[in-house]
This record gives C-alpha cells, sequence and structure tokens, in this order.
C-alpha cells in the first residue's frame, strides 16, 4: 500500500537521523552556475572532493544570452560561467558549455540526454527541478548549502513530506495544454496549497499527455508550493526515453524497463490528500496578478473586489495596481508589448510546434517584441530539422539561441519597466521579467495568438 | 554566519506581506555574484521594494520607516514577522543569506515555503512558524507599539508576545535543534557518516 513517492523515498533511505531527517541518498545532482559557486568555495574551504562526481552534471543557462553565445557581455556574469567551468574541471564533473550541442536550460538537457530516469532522486540548486519528475523520478529543488551537501556526500538531510494525488480525468478541450492544467490547479489550491506535499499526477488526462506536456506539469509544481511533482512511468515515457544518449541500451533498457514498470503508487495506496478535477472544466488560462494562482479562463474577467475574502482585498489590489489592471477588467483585447516563448516550462519541441502551428500563414503583430528561445541546442536542432524555423520566419519571428532568456532577468533579456508581456515561463512575479516588467503567464498556443494579433486573445477563435 | 542559539528577544520588523516570494527577498540580478560577503547580500535585501529605479529609499515602505529603518543589532530588529507564503518561488539560498545578511536571526510567519524554510535553517536563521492568530495579534502588537518585544526560546521551543504575554510552542526536530544550539551544519554530519553512505551504495 504505498505510493509510488514512498517507494522512491524508501529505496533511498541511508538513515534515518534520531529525531530528525532522512539521509537520502541521491542519484542525480545537477549544477547550473548561479546556485554554485559558494557550493564549491565549501568544499575548498574544508579541504573535501566532490564524493561521486560520476553522479554530478553541470551547465550554464541562467547568465547565457539568447542573441549570441561567443562572449558574455556582463563581467559579472561571464565570472559566473566561467566560474562553473572552472569549478568542473577542479573537481572532475562533467560540464556541457555554453554554445555546444549538449547545452541548453538543465531541465530541458536533463531528460532529453535521458540522464533523468525513472526512480531515480534527482536534485539540483534550481526550484523548477520537479520537472524531472515527469518521468517518474523524485526531484527537488534545494538550496545552495544542500548543494555542497550533495556534492561532499551524495546525500542530503531532508524531512519526509507528505503525499498527495491529483486526478485529473477526461479529455482536454481543443487548445488547452498541460500548461493550462497547471494555472488551473494553482487558481483552484493557491500558490501554497500543495506546500509541505510531493505530489503525484494521475488519471486519464495525465496518461494521455506527451512527455513534453508531462514536464511541463511537473515543472509548474513548485508554483503549487510542492516539494516536488511525479508522474508514475509508462509506455510515453519509456518511447521519450530509448535511445537517448544517457539512456540504459541494449540488455540494461530491457532490464531497466522491467524495474520501472513497478514503480507506480499500489492499487490500495493512501494519500495524506487526494484531488480530483475534470479535464472539460479547463479552459485556455492566462495571469493578471504577481503570482501564478492570480490566473483565470482567457473568457473570463479579473474577479470583482467584492468577491474576494476581506483579508485578501489589499494583496489583490496591489497586485493589480503593479500589474495596472481593474478589478472586473476582460483581459482579452488587452494589447501587449512582448511575448517569450521558452523556459523550463514551455522551451520544448512541442511547445515550437504549438506556437507554430497558430502563426502559420500569418505575421507578427507590429507592436509586439517576441522572443523565441528554445530551451536546449537539441531543441533548436530538431527545431531546424522539422522546417519550423522556416514558418516561424516567413510569420516575422526569429529564432534566438538556447537560453533561460527571459523567464528571469539574469541575462540580456529583460523586459523593461512598464512593458506588458505575456509569457509561457513559470512566473509573474513582480520585477521577475526585469524591473518594473509586468507579467501574464499563458500557454504557447495562446502566446502565439498575442504574438500575432497583438493583444490578449483566445487562441480558440483563431483555430 | 554560523551561530549558537539559545533566547533571543528583540524588536520587530514586520514585513506584512503574503507571498513574499525570494525574488522580492533578492531579485536576480544580485545572484550572478560568486561572493560569500554578507555585506553584499544584506545590502540587497529587499533591495527593489527599499529603493526605487533611482537608487532613492522608499518612504513608505518598512524598512525605510522611521521607526524600523535601524538596522538589526543585539536585541533590535533581530526579528522579523512576516506574511504567509514566506519565501515562495525560487531556491535562492541567496534570499536567506540576504536575511542573515542584514542582521536577521529569526523569521516568525504561519507558512513558509519549503525550500527556503530549509534555506534559513541552514543559514543560521530559525523560521518559526506560529498560528495565524498569533501572527495577527503580533502585527497588531507592532502596529500599536513599533518597540514592542517578541521573545524566541529555542531551548524551550516557545515564542512569546512580550507585551500581550501570549505564547505559542513551535516545531523543530530534535536534530536541527541540537545544530542551531551548538552552531553545528548538516555538511559535518554528513561527512562523519560515509561508512553509512558507502554501505548503501553496495546494497
Amino acid at each position: 500500500m504505498n505510493t509510488l513517492f514512498d517507494k522512491i523515498w524508501d529505496s533511498h533511505v541511508v538513515q534515518i537521523v534520531k529525531d530528525g531527517p532522512t539521509q537520502l541518498y541521491i542519484d542525480r545532482l545537477y549544477c547550473h552556475e548561479v546556485t554554485s559557486p559558494q557550493a564549491f568555495d565549501t568544499l575548498r574551504d574544508k579541504g573535501l572532493k566532490v564524493f561521486r562526481p560520476d553522479h554530478v552534471y553541470a551547465m550554464p543557462d541562467h547568465n547565457t544570452p539568447s542573441d549570441q553565445q561567443e562572449v558574455i557581455n556582463d563581467p559579472v556574469g561571464r565570472k559566473q560561467v566561467d566560474t562553473l567551468k572552472q569549478n568542473c574541471e577542479e573537481f572532475g564533473i562533467k560540464h556541457f558549455a555554453m554554445g555546444t550541442l549538449d547545452n541548453g536550460i538543465i531541465h530541458v538537457v536533463g531528460p532529453e540526454k535521458g540522464l533523468s530516469l525513472p526512480g531515480m532522486t534527482i536534485v539540483c540548486g534550481d526550484s523548477h527541478t520537479s520537472t524531472h519528475g515527469a518521468v517518474g523520478a523524485l526531484a527537488m529543488g534545494i538550496g545552495t548549502s544542500e548543494v555542497a551537501q550533495v556534492l561532499a556526500s551524495q546525500t542530503i538531510l531532508q524531512s519526509k513530506p507528505k503525499s498527495m494525488r491529483i486526478n485529473i480525468e477526461g479529455e482536454l478541450q481543443p487548445g488547452v495544454t498541460a500548461k493550462d492544467i497547471a494555472l488551473y490547479i494553482m487558481a483552484q489550491m493557491t500558490t501554497s496549497g500543495a506546500t509541505g506535499y510531493v505530489v503525484e499526477y494521475a488519471g486519464s488526462t495525465i496518461r494521455n499527455l506527451s512527455m513534453e506536456g508531462r514536464l511541463t506539469l511537473s515543472n509548474l509544481s513548485i508554483e503549487m508550493g510542492s516539494r516536488a511533482g511525479i508522474i508514475a512511468p509508462d509506455e510515453v515515457t519509456f518511447e521519450y526515453l530509448k535511445e537517448r544518449e544517457y539512456a540504459p541500451k541494449g540488455a540494461e533498457w530491457d532490464k531497466a524497463v522491467a524495474f520501472w514498470k513497478t514503480l507506480k503508487s499500489d492499487e490500495d495506496a493512501v494519500f495524506d490528500m487526494e484531488v480530483t478535477y475534470r479535464a472539460e472544466d479547463i479552459a485556455p488560462r492566462i495571469t493578471y496578478g504577481t503570482n501564478p494562482g492570480a490566473g483565470v479562463a482567457i473568457d473570463e474577467c479579473i474577479p470583482e473586489l467584492s468577491t474576494i475574502p476581506e483579508a485578501e482585498q489589499a494583496g489583490f489590489m496591489a497586485q493589480l495596481k503593479y500589474m495596472q489592471f481593474n478589478p472586473g477588467e476582460k483581459l482579452e483585447g488587452h494589447p501587449v508589448d512582448y511575448v517569450f516563448l521558452g523556459a523550463c516550462t514551455n522551451g520544448r519541441i512541442e511547445d515550437f510546434r504549438a506556437f507554430a502551428s497558430v502563426v502559420k500563414g500569418k505575421k507578427k503583430a507590429e507592436n509586439v517584441v517576441a522572443w523565441l528561445v528554445p530551451g536546449s541546442w537539441l531543441v533548436r536542432k530538431q527545431i531546424i530539422e522539422e522546417g519550423i524555423d522556416k514558418i516561424l520566419e516567413e510569420a516575422g519571428f526569429e529564432l534566438r539561441l538556447p537560453s533561460c532568456s527571459a523567464c528571469l532577468a539574469m541575462n540580456p533579456d529583460k523586459v523593461p519597466a512598464g512593458k506588458l508581456s505575456i509569457s509561457t515561463s513559470n512566473r509573474n512575479f513582480v520585477g521577475r521579467q526585469g524591473p518594473g516588467a509586468r507579467t501574464v503567464l499563458a500557454s504557447p498556443l495562446t502566446v502565439a495568438a498575442a504574438a500575432v494579433t497583438g493583444v490578449i486573445t483566445d487562441v480558440r477563435k483563431l483555430m | 554566519m554560523k551561530q549558537k542559539f539559545d533566547i533571543i528577544q528583540s524588536t520587530c520588523l514586520p514585513v506584512a506581506i503574503d507571498n513574499c516570494n525570494t525574488d522580492l527577498i533578492i531579485p536576480a540580478r544580485y545572484l550572478a555574484s560568486t561572493t560569500r560577503d554578507p555585506k553584499f547580500f544584506g545590502d540587497a535585501f529587499m533591495h527593489d521594494l527599499r529603493y526605487d529605479a533611482d537608487g532613492n529609499p522608499v518612504a513608505d515602505f518598512v524598512l525605510n520607516q522611521p521607526d524600523f529603518s535601524e538596522a538589526p543589532s543585539q536585541g533590535v530588529h533581530e526579528i522579523i514577522v512576516g506574511g504567509a507564503n514566506w519565501g515562495s518561488g525560487s531556491s535562492r539560498e541567496h534570499a536567506a543569506w540576504a536575511i542573515a545578511g542584514y542582521g536577521v536571526r529569526v523569521v516568525i510567519s504561519s507558512s513558509f515555503a519549503d525550500i527556503h524554510r530549509n534555506n534559513l535553517l541552514n543559514c543560521f536563521v530559525l523560521p518559526v512558524i506560529v498560528s495565524k492568530e498569533f501572527q495577527t495579534e503580533l502585527f497588531d502588537t507592532i502596529a500599536k507599539n513599533p518597540k514592542a518585544e517578541v521573545k524566541v526560546d529555542v531551548p524551550n521551543q516557545v515564542v512569546t508576545n512580550v507585551t500581550t504575554g501570549n505564547s505559542e510552542h513551535f516545531d523543530i526536530n530534535g536534530y536541527k535543534k541540537y545544530c542551531l544550539m551548538n552552531a553545528l551544519d548538516d555538511i559535518d554530519f554528513l561527512l562523519e557518516n560515509t561508512g553509512k553512505i558507502e554501505a548503501y551504495e553496495q546494497k
């Protein structure tokens, strides 16, 4: 009567500390340039080596420019990227350098290289590590002190989270994607609704999602507050992972798949919390506030103040003030200034196919600056192989180079103060895309619709 | 940053922002650093709420108000009383470094995001979870008297609103409490357990 989460957790317990947390073995540590330098410094301070360097993979992504990757002009960002490379050389860690076919956003690269596999424990100094849970792994974001702990011991101290299952049943309506499912769940349960839990996504809707869709949903688990998101591996997972660069091959593959097939919650597994949503209740979504839970269906209006609980009204109004929106206002038809397709949330091949399907034969709106940024060099290669770049080009769009780009304003792709950006990224926080920038979150389809109309648009009307 | 915890009694900084995410606690542009300098991160603490685009202090932000602008020191502003879901969003430990670098030793809230809570503990800042009612009373007390003190008794795991005398028990596991009270960090514990790790790998 164990959950999938129990099974992975239990099989990685090194010891349970008396009156304390569990020491958990970690199969895979990913490092990027932002949250690792101080961890390597800790090792140097203590005169330590990396305990299991072959379990660690590193790549820069946050500071990487999306217009050219010859040089990072910002000296501070450049130093951080150089420092990662030097640390990897010093400590014997595999490093996927900027501008090479191996590189990309860590949460796109891990699954697509077959480095993130079912049943693994995976950590990274990045909250969107939850992404990797889509392959059936227990994947958690951690802080830099914990990165140092894993580098030094390949283990981590964690108190066991509670378990939650979110079931989505039924068929998604046209124009509705995994991104919309996630934004819908957050609006239902708030951005702290799953704090303290590991969430397993189940139900017929999830089974019918592609691997890319599952990665998007799992990526956004952290925006519900959850410690991790996880989806039991199935044929979709195996098909996706087969022949990937680091996935097992030959007899090892067969053995692995036989084991992976056991990785599911038992029929009688009991969760600390269980909720069910119906796919047909989910429409294309858009956010209006400064947390990802503050959103509505694209054809709905921003809530009236009177519908907001009194204790939350001041916060609600503060969000709208920043966003320059009004209570009760309809978002549809609102002009946008910037369009961003990309990030670890929606920077995969399926997202570019979706965007291209909407803009094909149309033209980019003149009032819009569009950044289309593949999540990895492999994604970019596939975009070109499939001719998607031509469709984009004919519609007046330019394909940029792989980067975290405009998701978090740590590289040149910053949205100027006061400008409105419609974005496939994961956070609409105050200043997230640049100081003073205003962000509405949506799916690649909805963002594509805005890219050709210049205003927030219900993509179903273009389909 | 490593310091022993016992009893802390101090005036407080009321930061009544719900869902105060780590992007607000420290904006992303301060993350491109490779330093561990506490002053660098302390200066960046809540930067874009404290300062406008031209670098001038935002007068009505709580940390710039005369009652709360004094930098933390022993007994003064060592405690933040924060809004619900404190530290949501990004896993950046830089947010905990900013809080510690500013001089704060305790954050009290009705709820914390999981990763940030772990980060605070690893940076020797104590997250104290209290009831919504207790949190509301603290905000009220501080609004009436900015010099109101809160006492955080780590050995007994009790937090007290000194003005009203109301107190609550708070949770912390025995291992972490021992670490905080003796200024020990997790990495040293893990290194003492290498034998167990290798035994696990042999299984």
